[in-house]
């Protein structure tokens, strides 16, 4: 059951390809990816930011039993990053031992493939963490 | 607004159930419903079910099932909220007899998730976590929850055997429930061997797939004193429902679980009501630190004192406060949109004083919790016998 289509894949390449965010002109309070109503104080006008790519783990696991889309990649590293100005992110911890993953580590977001539909269908391009 | 109760309770088959389809399920539950009614027509019909369409290609399940029970005419209305439909399915036929549209209502829930393989069943129950923030990068609802269990164990020192009491102590109750799916006894030493799924996590943590149907009979106050039987007549106190973010991320205080303690301040505070006056509870264990960040949450117990319940014996049947002793999420059955009206049942199994080697002495008032995705979504119902 893939949710992977050409269309959906290619308007989400702002967020994953070039990590743009947007900033509430009320508020300050940084949205990503972008979206049309801030979620801290309602506004709707924004100025477009692109993400410094340097975070530290909040939490992590070690997924054993992966969904169909990650099936090979087990066991991989899953966590939430929070990067500069509080924006936080989930995805995969890469180029490190997921047993020696822990709270605070330092990371930085790398542009990787992160899943395949099959032999001939969309490959997915976004964001991993890797130790900084 | 008037006053509900509940008059009919009734289950399906649950387990993996092969031999019958989402309807027939359905149409076992609704029956028994019925029949303890002792009613054979109803004014409106809800149903809570998360992703049948994922599960059996299946939609449209209200004139479905209306159909299917003979009663094709009658409103029928599907609710989804994920893990939480159930319960959403039970406060919309609440809310429709305090509104005054319907006297009498069959609130339900179903989900048959084995017809699908395992990773098909996965990817569905994933569904209900953000798609583009959380599942596109591998996540699980295992692995969302297991992030959760880490930030607690961190705060609060939460162990890894306190989160396996819990799955002992629900096991232990539903080897006492003929209904319950997994009625075998577990150690502590069984769920810290048995196998990893999302680190801390292991597969004894997780709830079960469960093919299931639940439904019960809500009655404005007048019609329910007529079908009592004699029988207690358990009253909807309180009700209350909240949502969140659903992505974890977006959550400033990922050990808490703000919707549910918004959700049961509501029904607290309808029923006027404490937690203290609670004397039984069924909580979505879907996974064991979600039982200990429930019952933080509804003021059950303080902040951080949720790995100490089932350790202390608290929550254990004999306890000061029951909680699951239907066997809970994990021992008793998981059918997703099935759960929020089950945990109903049960509680009005407790209150009847109906639960045979499972019965909370003295029980009057009890409290339900159900809820969506990682607490996205959370209904709190409670349920007290009518003066």
């Amino acid at each position: 059951m893939s949710t992977l289509n050409p269309a959906r894949t290619a308007r989400e390449y702002p967020a994953r390809y070039r990590l743009e965010a947007a900033r509430c002109e009320a508020c300050g309070a940084v949205s990503f990816p972008a979206r049309l109503v801030c979620p801290a104080c309602r506004g709707r006008k924004f100025a477009a930011v692109t993400l410094a790519p340097e975070g530290k783990v909040l939490t992590w696991t070690v997924i054993h039993v992966g969904p169909p889309s990650h099936k090979h990649d087990v066991p991989y590293a899953l966590a939430v990053i929070e990067l500069g100005g509080g924006v936080r992110v989930t995805c995969q911890i890469a180029d490190v031992d997921p047993a020696k993953v822990e709270a605070g580590m330092a990371v930085k977001l790398e542009f990787r493939r992160i899943q395949q539909d099959g032999e001939a269908g969309v490959i997915a391009y976004g964001h991993k963490a890797v130790p900084a | 607004m008037r006053d509900v109760a509940i008059v009919g309770i009734g289950l399906s088959r649950w387990g993996e159930v092969w031999d019958a389809s989402l309807r027939t399920l359905w149409t076992e539950a609704a029956l028994a419903a019925l029949d303890d009614a002792g009613i054979d027509h109803v004014d409106s019909i809800t149903v809570g079910s998360m992703a049948p369409g994922l599960f059996v290609g299946q939609e449209h399940l209200g004139g479905l099932l209306a159909g299917e029970l003979g009663m094709a005419g009658v409103p029928a209305t599907r609710v989804e909220s994920a893990c939480a439909s159930g319960g959403v399915a039970l406060r919309t036929g609440f809310a429709e007899i305090a509104a005054g549209l319907a006297d009498i209502v069959l609130a339900t829930g179903v989900e048959k998730m084995t017809d699908v393989s395992g990773d098909d069943c996965t990817a569905a129950l994933a569904a209900a976590a953000d798609a583009e923030l959380e599942v596109f990068h591998g996540a699980t609802f295992p692995a969302l929850y297991a992030m959760m269990a880490r930030v607690h164990m961190a705060r609060w020192g939460t162990t890894r055997e306190q989160l396996a009491m819990v799955a002992v102590k629900n096991h232990r109750h539903g080897s006492l429930n003929p209904h319950a799916q997994f009625r075998q006894q577990i150690t502590v030493k069984d769920v810290l061997s048995s196998a990893k799924v999302a680190d801390p996590l292991n597969i004894l943590d997780c709830s079960p797939i469960t093919d299931g149907a639940a439904a019960v009979v809500l009655a404005d106050m007048e019609t329910a004193r007529k079908l009592a039987h004699g029988r207690p007549l358990i009253r909807i106190a309180g009700v209350g429902q909240a949502s969140d973010h659903i992505a974890l991320q977006s959550r400033p205080d990922m050990a808490a679980i703000p919707a549910t303690t918004a959700a049961a301040q509501r029904a607290f505070k309808m029923a006027g009501k404490t937690p203290a006056d609670v004397h039984v509870a069924e909580v979505h264990d879907c996974f064991t630190i979600a039982e200990i960040m429930v019952l933080e949450a509804l003021g059950l117990c303080p902040a951080g004192e949720g790995g100490r319940q089932a350790e202390s014996g608290r929550t254990a049947l004999g306890g000061a406060l029951p909680v699951n002793p239907s066997g809970g999420l994990k021992s008793k059955g998981h059918p997703v949109g099935a759960t929020g009206v089950a945990q109903a049942v049960e509680i009005v199994t407790q209150l009847r004083g109906a639960a045979g080697k499972r019965q909370v002495a003295n029980a009057r008032v009890g409290l339900t919790q159900n809820m969506g995705g990682t607490g996205a979504s959370t209904v709190v119902h409670i349920l007290e016998v009518a003066p």
